[in-house]
């Protein structure tokens, strides 16, 4: 029996980091993508910005394709509470559950208003439709919230008591409220925009680098880039909090992440290197730096793995401080980027006209969801071994069903397929609308929405990103 | 009425309007599996898609609150449940990504051969998905899920008479409820062909899911009498109703009323959801977990209810608002089927105020 529950440790923890870290992109996506796509939406309707409505319009159509299998792959997930973790959701389900249930609030509007927001191009009045997309936007921000919390109360659980095993007394505005609220909820919210603005941009970046640069192809790259590049340095500070939080909070957690073997003060800070019991081999240290980032001073003790047993200290340690320092490296050099087109925007109205800037932007969507993985190993791994943090352990709440290998690899093969299967008809979409395009620019006038518009002069392109509360109608 | 008793009706709710708005969407997706080829068949797909493009993800979001409403305020029965039934609610998992995935697909990828393959997931997917949560349920009412981390058997709490039945009840009920819907639909889309087959097969799936429903009772009878006794006593009155709503259709349908028909088959299908849970109280797992003893403690009963109470003023509304604006054709994307090829008469569309 203990044989067997430890058998399928390996494979459920698997699965689920998997479809997590699959879900999180598309969760990102669902989050705020429908925000940047209301800023087009809004310009078009405002300045009556034909593009504008344009590209609203198929980011619409893009998020109908997303926000599809997000919705099955968040199902899954569900299933996995049960399925993989059936004696962790079986004893803290009462607990935590309260937040999903909040949570299924808000997503039930996004399904809704999503339906009518995506579906309603045609028939809706223009400024009606556009507020259709509004609750999308704060449904988004709502779930996410309340999904990231539960993963908080994870790290920091509390508003409960147990008895014999038993959990007799709760709290719900404890759990709901937990310390680790402040700075992973904004984390992972900044993450989604960041995420997205840099995805959606470095698709443009692409097109504009293969020659397509048009007007279209420019507002799709500012919208999303400027987003993001005003989420990323409000990131960089959130997430220094969070580590500073953690350090405190769950200090075996952040000795993992930098790789502190022994509590002392002046801990040098180290990049990259490999962790073992004897300290960090390889790498830049810098003398120092850990414990005056852990408490602004370098004579701040800063709490080491050997405060634990072996046992209870997490896994793979030399993967979880790369995905640490990978994360933040990331980071910064999208700030770089971010100062790089805000100085030029600010003295020229225009994107660097170097290729190298495309190029960069290009990469950054690939950078970013690498950044949110690598985060999510980070705070995951890190738990480990606990899946309630110094309450339970992952190995206890697992399944006593046999198979978690089968379905383990089954999701593998069905998710691959699936990923490979969204890109390819997201392609399919992309290029038939560039088709449309070559032949409505030989007609002399494409399909805008809410019936065509000639004549209306291409407005100068004024900042984009700003006014995008959309109050003023 | 205690408070896990009023957690346990919130429940019995979501669970009904998943058999109805979600069964209808499976219900949908088997007629287009079914639809056959050539220009017949692509029609019949074509109102399939006009008739559930705007509403399927709102409908499966059902699915999610009754998962959560159980894993919340029932954990233990949660733990049983998907930990004993681990087989079943995987083949379910797997039944809707395909589903989900299909269904994006195949409008999104339009004249290529994926859309096809998509297609055909998406109404294969569409079979499995309800079935395999039918042999859940029959695992449940069957008393074969006890408390514990996977303490039932892995295959027999499933794979037996009794569960095979309710699953495939479930796609019975399914096509007949997506059927009888549809005739509306064809209505309202002025294809008066469509119409005609629907309501035929909605007689047909009708009298298949009371054939099945009779045939799952005597089994019931014969293997888990307590339940059954109860079905005939404390939950009398919602087994006549779904009885009497069963038959109204039938009789509503043949006069070619087809509103009523539509409210009476939800009817139907609702009654018969809430007699099983009638029929199983105080029971959440019969004979081995009441409701009582599942119920989490009394804050978070209080959280579950005061969250539904926002559901109903925020969600309530927003669904009616949603389709509302499906039904008179204000949101939709998908382009509705032509009229017959073969009898080129006048569209009998009557937007009717719905």
């Amino acid at each position: 029996m203990i044989l067997a529950v430890s058998s399928q440790l390996a494979p459920a923890r698997s699965q689920m980091a998997f479809t997590l870290g699959f879900h999180i992109v598309l969760a990102s996506l669902g989050v705020a993508f429908p925000a940047i796509m209301l800023i087009a939406h809004y310009r078009g309707l405002r300045h009556d910005d034909a593009d504008a409505l344009r590209l609203a319009q198929r980011w619409s159509k893009v998020t109908a394709v997303t926000v599809a299998v997000g919705a099955v792959t968040g199902t899954v997930l569900s299933f996995e509470f049960g399925l993989l973790w059936p004696a962790f959701t079986g004893r803290f389900g009462g607990v935590f559950g309260i937040l999903f249930a909040v949570e299924g609030i808000f997503f039930f509007l996004e399904a809704i208003f999503v339906a009518i927001y995506i579906f309603g191009w045609k028939r809706l009045s223009g400024w009606a439709h556009f507020w259709t997309g509004v609750p999308i936007v704060i449904a988004g921000l709502g779930g996410a919230a309340a999904v990231v919390a539960v993963n908080s109360w994870m790290n920091q659980p509390q508003g409960f008591t147990l008895t014999g095993g038993k959990v007799t007394g709760v709290d719900p505005l404890k759990v709901i409220f937990n310390p680790a609220v402040p700075y992973e909820v904004p984390h992972m919210i900044l993450a989604a925009y960041l995420v997205t603005g840099f995805v959606v941009a470095s698709v443009y970046a692409v097109g504009m680098l293969r020659g397509r640069r048009d007007r279209h192809h420019r507002l799709g790259l500012l919208i999303p880039l400027t987003v993001a590049c005003i989420a990323t340095p409000l990131q960089f500070a959130v997430g220094d909090t969070a580590a500073r939080s953690i350090a405190k909070d769950q200090p075996v957690k952040f000795a993992a992440m930098e790789c502190v073997q022994r509590t002392s003060t002046d801990v040098t800070e180290y990049l990259g290197g490999r962790c073992t019991p004897d300290g960090v081999k390889g790498g830049i240290g810098i003398p120092g730096l850990d414990s005056f980032l852990v408490g602004w001073s370098t004579s701040t003790q800063v709490t080491g793995l050997d405060t634990v047993p072996p046992d209870d200290r997490p896994p793979a340690n030399t993967m979880l401080h790369w995905a640490f320092d990978a994360m933040v490296g990331i980071c910064s050099a999208l700030i770089v980027l971010g100062l790089w087109f805000g100085l030029v925007w600010w003295r020229r109205r225009d994107i660097p006209r170097t290729k190298w800037f495309l190029r960069a932007v290009a990469l950054s969507g690939a950078a970013a969801v690498a950044a949110l993985e690598c985060g999510w190993i980070v705070t995951e791994v890190g738990r480990q071994p606990w899946i309630v943090y110094n309450v339970m352990r992952t190995e206890d709440a697992i399944t006593g069903a046999s198979g978690v290998w089968v379905t383990f690899v089954a999701t593998l093969l069905l998710y691959t397929v699936l990923g490979v299967a969204t890109v390819l008809t997201l392609r399919a979409m992309a290029r038939r609308w560039r088709t449309e395009d070559e032949g409505a620019a030989a007609d002399g006038g494409g399909d805008a929405p809410y019936g065509p518009r000639p004549g209306s002069p291409p407005p100068t392109p004024a900042p984009v990103g700003g006014g995008s509360s959309g109050g003023e109608a | 009425m205690t408070s896990a008793d009023a957690v346990a009706a919130v429940l019995w709710v979501g669970i009904a309007f998943y058999a109805v708005f979600g069964g209808a969407d499976f219900g949908a997706g088997l007629w287009a599996l079914f639809a056959g080829g050539g220009t017949r068949g692509r029609r019949i797909r074509e109102l399939v898609d006009w008739a559930i493009g705007p509403v399927w993800e709102s409908n499966h979001v059902w699915l999610i609150f009754v998962l959560v409403v159980l894993w919340t305020a029932f954990s233990a029965a949660f733990e049983a449940i998907t930990s004993t039934l681990f087989i079943p609610l995987s083949l379910v998992a797997l039944g809707i990504v395909l589903r989900g995935a299909g269904f994006a697909f195949h409008t999104t990828a339009r004249g290529s051969r994926g859309r096809v393959l998509a297609q055909r997931l998406f109404g294969l997917s569409s079979l499995l998905t309800p079935f395999f949560m039918g042999t859940v349920a029959g695992a449940v009412a069957g008393g074969r899920v006890p408390v514990g981390n996977a303490a039932g058997d892995a295959v027999t709490s499933w794979l037996n008479p009794l569960s095979l039945l309710i699953g495939a009840l479930f796609v019975a009920t399914s096509a007949y409820l997506s059927a009888v819907f549809l005739v509306r639909e064809a209505r309202r889309a002025g294809v008066a062909d469509l119409e005609r087959a629907f309501t035929a097969r909605a007689l047909g799936a009708g009298l298949a899911a009371a054939a099945v429903g009779l045939a799952a009772l005597l089994v019931l009878r014969a293997d888990a009498r307590p339940l059954f006794d109860r079905l005939f006593d404390q939950a009398l009155p919602p087994v006549i109703v779904s009885a009497l709503c069963g038959l109204g259709v039938l009789a509503l349908l043949r006069r070619r009323s087809v509103r009523g028909a539509r409210a009476l088959a939800v009817g139907a299908v609702a009654a018969l959801i809430w007699a099983w849970g009638i029929a199983q109280f105080p029971y959440l797992l019969p004979r081995t977990l009441t409701i009582a003893e599942a119920a989490a403690p009394r804050p978070t009963l209080t959280g579950v209810l005061l969250v539904f109470g926002v559901a109903i003023v925020l969600v309530l509304p927003a669904l009616g608002l949603l389709y509302t604006l499906a039904q008179r054709d204000l949101i939709g994307d998908a382009e509705r089927p032509e009229a017959d090829p073969r009898r080129p008469s006048a569209p009998n569309a009557t937007p009717g105020p719905s």
